[in-house]
């Protein structure tokens, strides 16, 4: 075998397994709660990929997954495992929200730009400030990112409650809706809103940054082996720093998306759990950001089977997020297999 | 020593032992016999198999075809445990310590039996007293992350010996052991062999300690017994090298001295840099490098050789003082270290110059993959062009051909270090740091090392070679000087180079700091 395909061939096959061992425990768990697991598995399958719509939906919901696994993914790369995008997505999505008001009168297209660049650029700082504090003051990443987060989404709610809120939002807190010109559309001949399209773009453009690009290489460097990046004087602070940024950039624009293109405001339906379900997206596909798009496919189309489930099988809103929980479980559980799947790798 | 147990080490044999990776024969049918009581010394070059036969043999590593016989009996070793529990044991070639414990912890859960609720002054007490019976200095109490790697081989011997293994497999135990420290180790062990306690079995490439403490030499080429035979007054290091690599190996000259003097490539003023061990600081008042100078630092590991490296390399921040290069303040980064052709090759470069789960050709270009012909126009990674450079740098010390898709953690302690140093070492360095760059290398390599220093330095290179290897500095140095608690101690040229003065400032005896010292 080609010793470069190893690697690969190996994440391919443990995720794989992993997928597969999480069905097996999601099955007993189905057998469990007296369900026939064939039935399950139908509807789960149908109301996934089944149909035109059953696409449309799965899709609409794997646009902003993919921007979030990217948060957790890029910097990855540089070695670090921020786990904080929930926050930074809903912060992303205010800031859009709010910007998108002050463009009614501008030409759509840019309309949407300075949209979407307002949620970036908020998604950016705060995520970016988990790798500045990682770089400054050693503060873990792991850690700083998580508590950032909650942070993240105290702040939306204050914001939105004492400032920002849409008097006649009543019973739904939410801001104004945003003008039209920053709208949104949908993919031509198809009920999916023009954000799959960037975030197919973004996880190409990521693929080709990373794993083509002089400075990915330099920043694999950076996550393969500190001191050797050190010893050779690549500047390490900045390349950490730069992944988190990117990655942040990536997972407010999610947020942007989700106002301009579904929810056209920024309210609690934003906070819908796409940041941290991106995570395990991003595990899912081993950080690789073309392996993103199938994984968040896979996980959207769970999440959009989500509804028939509860309603077929008086299911709880539970059940989906125990599968995600499941397979989450199994393939970090996975990677401890790295190495002893296809040898050589023993020292 | 009441742990190295009573009964006599078992017998151990392997017969005809294969073990493949790969397309890659790591051994072909390999034999080895260990004697109750001897000291077995295993030779052959970088990749030759010594590692592997050594890992089969504590069930580290599985053999593919083959035979174990231990006592005559047919064992079947699946893990470390069986061989642990017939009193086989292993010290690896690279550590295997627990790095955010203390000595003292790390030796204690090493124990199969490690009690449920530890009496952790009772341990420590034990443990003193059988330290008294061992000549290896270690502080039980010091985080061993906080280690340099000598004083972490010491503990690894130690915690074999506390283990009670009875057949002991040393992966190169001395290349990080000054030469008094190596004497001692071997000489303790081959006591303890003599009195029929333990058996020794012991990878190395120097020889003069296989002559002066071995009793049996097994030679292996390209995974084959070549040679086996007790050792006597007939054989000497010329033969085993002879027998090592097919001829004798070539001996590197003492450069020429240097005529006029060069400008100061490096200088150091008044440095302090903490430790990480959080020993008396580095403390350096003044030391200089010139173009076309080898200044040698001696000093046993863990005096703070490694935190200047450190410094030196930009992985280390400086307290205070000052580093300068070429009379400008040193910042080590990228523009700074191509500006100065800098190379730097430090200690246990797997962990300190690698990226040990990248390709071994992505490691081989970490100095020039940002530039022209590897980096495109647009800023794009030309994997030809990497291929090839990384083939060209690869070939400079023969690191193993083939392997450059593979993860440079797999290869071989030796093959590792190869590949930093065809990457450190290139025709336009003009400013290196080297910590032990002969580390881990075959004979014939290492002398290739060796010249390789000299013709840097004869093109002007300023070489600053920190060793633990006493000859290796006496043979290459313009001056040496010796570091003792983070302070040089002692300063003196190379051809004046006394090892009894040295080896006495190394230990912290040094009264005698020269008047020469620092220019
Ligand atoms: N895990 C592994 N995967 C692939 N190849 C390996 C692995 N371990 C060893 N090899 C190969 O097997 C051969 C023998 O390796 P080994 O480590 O036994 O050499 P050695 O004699 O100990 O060399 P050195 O003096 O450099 O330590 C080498 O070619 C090496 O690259
Ligand atoms: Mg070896």
């Amino acid at each position: 075998m080609v010793d470069a395909l190893r690697p690969a061939l190996e994440s391919a096959l443990l995720s794989a397994g992993a997928l597969a061992v999480a069905a097996v425990l999601v099955i007993a768990l189905v057998l469990l709660v007296g369900h026939d697991p064939r039935e399950i598995a139908t509807t789960l399958a149908r109301s996934a990929f089944g149909s035109r719509f059953a696409w449309e939906n799965t899709l609409s919901r794997a646009a902003p997954l993919m921007l979030a696994a990217l948060c957790t993914a890029i910097p990855a790369h540089a070695g670090l495992v921020v786990i904080g995008g929930e926050g930074a997505l809903v912060l992303g999505g205010l800031a859009a929200s709010q910007a998108a008001l002050f463009v009614a009168d501008v030409p759509p297209f840019a309309a949407i730009a300075i949209t979407c660049a307002a949620g970036m650029l908020v998604g950016a700082a705060w995520i970016g400030l988990v790798g500045a504090l990682q770089q400054a003051r050693g503060v873990n990443e792991v850690i700083s990112s998580l508590l950032l987060s909650i942070i993240a989404l105290g702040l939306f709610d204050w914001l939105l409650e004492e400032f920002l809120r849409d008097p006649a939002s009543l019973n739904y807190p939410a801001t104004r809706p945003i003008p039209d010109a920053a709208r949104i559309g949908a993919l031509p001949g198809l009920d999916v809103h023009a954000g799959l399209a960037v975030a197919l773009v973004a996880c190409v453009a990521a693929w080709w940054v990373l794993r083509r690009s002089v400075t990915g290489f330099a920043i694999r460097v950076v996550g393969g082996g500190v001191r050797a990046a050190l010893g050779v004087g690549l500047p390490v602070g900045r390349l950490v720093v730069a992944t988190c940024v990117a990655g942040g950039a990536c997972v407010g624009l999610a947020g942007a998306i989700e106002v301009a293109a579904v929810h056209e405001r920024a309210g609690g339906a934003l906070h819908a759990d796409y940041g941290n379900t991106g995570i395990l997206v991003a595990f899912l596909a081993r950080h690789h950001p073309l392996a993103i798009v199938p994984a968040a496919l896979l996980v959207g189309g769970l999440a959009a089977a989500s509804g028939p489930l509860q309603r077929g099988f008086d299911l709880p809103d539970a059940f989906v997020r125990i599968v995600e929980g499941v397979v989450f479980l199994a393939v970090i559980a996975s990677e401890t297999l790295r190495g002893r799947l296809l040898p050589p790798a023993a020292r | 020593m009441t742990s190295a147990g009573l009964d006599p080490p078992p017998r151990v044999e392997a017969r005809g032992l294969a073990r493949r990776f790969g397309p890659v024969i790591a051994l072909d049918a390999a034999d080895l016999d260990v004697r109750p009581g001897s000291v077995h010394a295993l030779l052959g070059e970088n990749g030759a198999g010594k590692s592997t036969l050594a890992k089969c043999l504590v069930g580290a590593l599985a053999a593919d075809r083959g035979r174990i016989v231990v006592d005559g009996r047919d064992v079947t070793l699946r893990h470390p445990r069986d061989a642990h529990a017939l009193g086989l044991g292993m010290v690896w070639q690279h550590f295997s310590l627990v790095p955010c414990l203390t000595v003292l912890e790390n030796l204690v859960l090493a124990r199969p039996d490690a009690p449920r609720w530890i009496d952790w002054r009772h341990e420590r007490a034990a443990l003193d007293a059988f330290l008294e019976d061992v000549p290896l200095r270690i502080d039980p109490g010091a985080r061993v992350a906080d280690l340099a790697a000598g004083e972490k081989q010491r503990v690894e011997v130690v915690r074999q010996l506390r283990l009670g293994h009875r057949v002991l497999f040393l992966d190169e135990p001395t290349s990080v052991l000054t030469p008094q420290e190596a004497d001692a180790l071997l000489g303790r062990l081959r006591a303890l062999a003599d009195a029929g306690r333990i058996s020794v079995v012991l990878t190395t490439h120097k020889l003069d300690e296989v002559i002066a403490h071995a009793t049996h030499v097994t030679v292996l080429r390209r995974g084959r017994v070549v040679a086996d035979a007790p050792l006597d007054r007939t054989i000497d290091a010329a033969t085993l090298a002879t027998w090592m690599v097919g001829h004798a190996p070539p001996s590197v000259a003492r450069p020429a001295p240097r005529d006029a003097r060069q400008p100061a490539r490096l200088s150091i003023r008044a440095l302090r840099v903490a430790r990480a061990a959080g020993g008396p600081p580095v403390a350096i008042d003044a030391l200089d490098v010139h173009a076309g100078e080898i200044v040698g630092v001696a000093g046993v590991s863990g005096n703070g050789q490694r935190e200047l490296v450190e410094a030196l390399c930009g992985q280390r921040s400086v307290d205070q003082g000052a580093i300068d290069v070429d009379a400008r303040p040193w910042r080590a980064d990228r523009a700074s270290m191509r500006a100065a052709r800098f190379g730097c090759v430090p200690e246990s470069p797997l962990a300190n110059a690698t990226a040990p789960d990248m390709a071994l050709a992505d490691n081989l270009v970490l100095r020039v993959f940002d530039r022209a012909p590897i980096a495109s126009r647009t800023g794009r990674v030309r994997r030809d062009a990497l291929r090839a450079s990384a083939q060209a740098l690869a070939a400079r010390f023969a690191v193993q051909s083939g392997a450059l898709g593979r993860a440079i953690a797999t290869l071989s302690g030796g093959n590792v270090q190869r590949a930093v140093l065809g990457r450190e070492l290139v025709d336009d360095t003009r400013l290196l740091v080297a910590v032990n760059p002969a580390f881990g290398l075959d004979v014939g390599a290492a002398a290739d090392v060796r010249r390789r220093l000299v013709e840097l330095r004869a093109t002007g290179c300023a070489v600053l070679l920190v060793s633990e290897d006493l000859d290796e500095l006496i043979t290459l140095s313009d001056r040496i000087v010796v570091m003792f608690e983070g302070r040089v101690v002692l300063s003196t040229l190379g051809v004046e180079a006394d090892r009894q003065a040295l080896g006495l400032a190394m230990a912290g005896h040094s009264a005698i700091a020269s008047a020469r010292a620092d220019n």
